[in-house]
């Protein structure tokens, strides 16, 4: 019965997206309120069946409905109820079903907190955004039915893979979901504005709260990934370059740089173009990202149930999707208004080359991943291109990246002399070029010498800001501490993203050059020694779970002799998949992570133990969330969220005292 | 079809086996030998895995392939001799990072193309002849006449 | 535009392509010489000299291997056909449970090796079981086949090349 409702509100879901896509736009057209505001009803009702739809997988989940396929598939009668219930999107059909949620929430805010749009292009933006609602539900309906069920169905489930049994399932996709898919949202405004044939700086300013909450999102989702990653997988790792990681960190360079360019509009009615033609790249790579995980055309750790018939379907929606809007964009390129020009050293120009910076970053990621699938088409010769490739190619991106970041908030407006802003960051990049310098050759590290130096460079030249901004040492202290306090949040949320940034690069830079790792065969009573630490096996128990037995071992720590506490790790078996999964045993530090993971040895005798020493990896995960924190508190600031155009003069003019 | 099903099945089985597949375990080699070992080891794509080198798979192929990395460069063998050992039986596709040779010099090429062109961009979005606001047509002189004409007329424009 | 058109076209061919069928470097070269150890004393042991003289069919296959469970009556009517000397290769198991799944299952090897620790496995680039490698007679190897031998991939694929080995006899 479940199932049966389910899959109604899916077709009903399906209907209500066919309306949303056609009536508001003949709406817009022929100015016809009451068609536009059909456009409105129809995104509310099509998120509401959605969420019925979707909460019919859960129950199903919830109660071991195996009748259901993908639940038979997934699922296991002693399954925790918790990771039942995650267990509804960590599969290809719910995912999808999460995927198509995820997009009519976001056409149905639009529809309820959009109330200072022009009626003409919120209804055409609901418009596109209902067909591409239109396209994913007969993708889902047609060819990953979610409620397709099995006869005659089983009494017990496979189990689901016990890698995904972890709070980290939970909470990842979802926060990847309201990323990518968000960005739906921007690439329907562009395209509705390309129709409607306004583009101006009022258009980007609107969009501009989605394009913050979807990158927020985003970043929040890739850093959770990472972080699952690392102590879930067993063996330390924190990114891998893997494609699918990829198909999530693409839109996240290129949202980057459109967010930039939707700040510089507001304030200088510049980069225009550039804010829609990004919306549009992003949205078309978060698709792409899509077509990755489950076509099969890759191998990678992440792969869904590979169907190249699905593959089909979804590339012709990408083909539809990108060549449509640029199509449009290439037609409609005289209705994007120019903006005021700018000089090379100007706060514009410093974004623009960030702009061109991410774009290459982007576009070297994507030729790594796509690139065994190239040669593949033309020679039939199979190549890896792995971490090793990204590493050397994409970190100078990087470090450019962190130049321009710490010079472009020094720099004013429109035109600037180069001399003056050199004049500031002065000081903060020898102090970073010694720190670097001693941290380089102390660490005996090329790597981290570079990383740490162009961190540093980057917070010293944050600090250095502040310092200019309430004029430190120029002023009472008091009233230095009152412009602080003035500062807007969307300034707040600059610093903290940018000092997010540093601290990523601090934590990679930390743990590549400096990782330590020793393995040993252990039986209790042995001992193993790295970096001054010495870890004693002292015991193994058999412990059991709700549907997994597992053996821990556990360790006495030493630092330079002295007793350190206690590392606990185990190895869990789940007779439902017959699979294990190690729990490494790890504790965090704001110095280094101690991380221990052990094995079976062949012999029977003892246990092969892995024990590593990760410098600084969790200023990686810190450094993730501060950036997405940042971006959150930037959001709650009001000119980035109020953006009807009778807010622009007041707004820009207390923009314009405050010296942002 | 059941190619995909033999594959599930060593997935599963990666997680089921010992990452020692020797009675003579990995630390029987003496420390230098087994740091040399690692940072091949990690040079090298697990060929039947999905996405990893061979020292981070449990998949017994790869338990076999690091035993004998151990064993060739105990035996003499220099890190690239190793390397060219795998690749002499799996091509290139064994090497996790890709060989600089004419299938791949747009791989390596490419990232200093894309700085240049980004460069070559930002010059050009910056010539000043492209970036004058839209200026609209002079008048014709009838127009101009015109205009003439109606600012002497009393009353609103 | 366009460039969005041609990284499409790539990915449309790309959907028809498998990316864990890797190419076999292997073609054309002499078959390496190896050791392996014997399962059993009533079952022959397969040696390095056996593979040259007549074109021979090597089977790499193990009790773990679902697939090779699924291609092995393919292979019995192989064996019993004469049309190739069939010997057989059992990748990473004891002799114990190679033993075990011949007699579960059947026999078609003339001779087979067990190769516990993938030494000659990894000399063939083998990726996985079943893998199967055409030899001629003087010991190199001409197809290397992967995955199960299903009744069309013999008749299609090894028959022919088999003829023409034997009938040129280069």
């Amino acid at each position: 019965m479940i199932g049966e409702i389910g899959l109604f509100c899916l077709i009903l879901a399906l209907t209500a997206a066919v309306v949303q896509s056609t009536v508001p736009m003949w709406g817009a057209y022929a100015r016809n309120s009451r068609m536009m505001s059909v456009g409105d009803s129809a995104a509310v009702v099509q998120f509401l069946l959605l969420a019925v739809a979707f909460g019919c997988l859960i129950a199903a989940f919830a109660s071991s409905d195996f009748s259901l396929r993908i639940v038979a598939a997934n699922s296991h009668t002693l399954k925790p109820l918790f990771y039942k219930v995650t267990a509804a999107w960590g599969q290809h059909e719910g995912s999808m079903l999460l995927w198509v949620l995820v997009l009519a929430a976001f056409g149905g805010a639009v529809a309820v907190f959009g109330t200072n749009l022009p009626a003409t292009l919120k209804a055409r933006t609901l418009a596109i955004q209902g067909m591409i609602g239109v396209a994913f539900l007969a993708f889902i309906i047609f060819t990953s039915n979610p409620f397709a069920r099995l006869f005659p169905a089983p009494f017990e489930g496979n189990g689901f893979n016990p890698l995904l049994q972890d709070p980290g399932l939970a909470f990842h996709p979802p926060m990847l979901y309201f990323g990518y898919v968000g960005f739906s949202i921007a690439y329907s405004f562009s395209v509705a504005a390309l129709i409607e044939g306004r583009v101006d700086a009022a258009w980007a300013r609107w969009v501009r709260p989605w394009v913050l909450a979807s990158w927020c999102f985003l970043t929040v989702g890739i850093t959770a990934g990472s972080l699952w990653a690392y102590y879930e997988l067993g063996w330390g790792g924190w990114w891998f370059w893997d494609p699918v990681e990829n198909a999530s960190f693409m839109p996240w360079l290129i949202g980057t740089a459109l967010l930039h360019s939707a700040l510089v509009v507001e304030r200088r009615h510049a980069l225009v173009n550039w804010t829609l033609l990004l919306s549009i790249l992003t949205f078309t790579l978060s698709l792409i990202g899509t077509f990755l995980v489950r076509s099969g055309v890759l191998t990678s750790v992440h792969a869904f149930a590979v169907d190249p018939a699905r593959g089909v379907f979804i590339l012709g929606m990408i083909l539809l999707a990108s060549g449509g809007a640029l199509t449009l964009y290439a037609l409609r390129a005289s209705v994007v208004k120019q903006g005021p020009p700018f000089a090379g050293v100007s706060r514009e120009g410093g974004i623009l080359a960030n702009n061109l910076l991410l774009l290459c970053a982007t576009a070297v990621v994507f030729l790594g991943t796509f690139y065994p699938l190239l040669i593949d088409t033309l020679t039939h010769d199979k190549i890896t291109v792995g971490p090793p490739y990204f590493n050397m190619t994409f970190a100078p991106l990087m470090i450019l990246v962190a130049m321009i970041m710490t010079f472009g908030p020094f720099v004013r407006w429109r035109s600037d002399s180069a001399k003056a802003a050199t004049t500031s960051i002065r000081r903060p990049a020898i102090a970073a070029a010694l720190l670097g310098l001693v941290i380089g050759t102390a660490g005996k590290s090329v790597v981290a010498g570079l990383g740490f130096g162009f961190a540093s460079l980057v917070i010293f030249g944050l600090i250095a800001w502040v310092i200019k901004r309430t004029r430190l040492g120029l002023v009472p202290l008091s009233q230095s501490l009152y412009l602080a306090r003035a500062f807007p949040r969307a300034t707040w949320g600059f610093l903290g993203a940018h000092l997010g940034f540093a601290l990523v690069m601090i934590g990679v830079a930390g743990t590549t050059s400096w990782n330590s790792e020793t393995v040993s065969v252990m039986r209790p009573g042995d001992t193993l020694s790295l970096s001054g630490y010495e870890l004693t096996l002292s015991s193994n128990t058999i412990t059991r779970g709700p549907n997994y037995e597992a053996e821990q071992l556990t360790f006495n720590v030493a630092l330079n002799g002295h007793p350190d506490g206690v590392i606990e790790t185990e190895r869990r078996y789940y007779p439902e998949r017959d699979t294990f999964t190690t729990e490494a045993g790890i504790r965090p530090g704001p110095l280094a992570n101690l991380y221990v993971a052990y094995s079976q040895s062949e012999s029977g005798e003892g246990y092969t133990v892995r024990f590593n020493r990760h410098p600084f990896v969790i200023w990686i995960w810190i450094g993730g969330f501060v950036i997405a924190g940042g971006g959150f508190v930037s959001l709650t600031d009001r000119r980035f969220r109020v953006a009807a155009p009778h807010k622009t003069v007041r707004s820009a003019r207390r923009a314009h005292a405050e010296g942002v | 079809m059941s190619r995909l099903f033999f594959l599930f099945c060593l997935i599963a089985i990666q997680t089921l086996s010992p990452a020692n597949a020797q009675e003579k375990t990995e630390s029987d080699f003496p420390p230098a030998i087994e740091a040399e070992a690692r940072t091949v080891g990690k040079s090298l794509r697990c060929v039947v895995c999905q996405n990893q080198s061979i020292e981070d798979s449990s998949a017994p192929l790869a338990a076999d392939m690091r035993q004998l990395v151990r064993e060739r460069l105990a035996a003499g063998d220099t890190p690239e001799e190793v390397r060219a050992f795998m690749t002499d039986r799996y091509g290139n596709f064994v090497l996790m990072k890709p060989p600089f040779q004419p299938d791949t010099f747009i791989l390596w090429g490419a990232p200093f193309a894309f700085v240049l062109i980004a460069a070559l961009c930002w010059r050009l979005y910056l010539r000043p002849g492209e970036r004058i606001l839209d200026t609209p047509d002079p008048l014709s002189d009838e127009e101009a006449a015109r205009l003439r004409a109606r600012l002497q007329e009393p009353g609103d424009i | 535009m366009g460039v969005l058109a041609i990284i499409t076209g790539f990915f449309a061919i790309g959907l028809t392509r498998d990316p864990h069928a890797l190419p076999t470097m292997m073609i054309d070269r002499p078959m390496p010489d190896f050791k392996l150890e014997p399962l059993g004393d009533e079952i022959p042991l397969l040696t390095f000299s056996d593979v040259k003289g007549e074109v021979t069919l090597v089977n790499v296959f193990g009790s773990w291997c679902v697939a090779c469970a699924a291609e092995h009556s393919e292979l019995m009517k192989i064996g019993n056909s004469g049309a190739v000397t069939l010997y057989g290769v059992d990748w990473r198991d004891t002799a114990f449970e190679g033993r075990q799944w011949l007699e579960q299952y059947g026999n078609p090897y003339s001779k087979v090796g067990l190769d516990a620790d993938s030494r000659l496995a990894i000399n063939l680039g083998v990726t996985g079981a079943p893998e199967s490698f055409l030899i001629d007679t003087e010991g190199r190897i001409r197809y290397k086949h992967i995955g199960p031998i299903t009744p069309e991939v013999w008749q299609e694929t090894f028959l022919p090349l088999i003829q023409e080995i034997e009938g040129g006899k280069q």
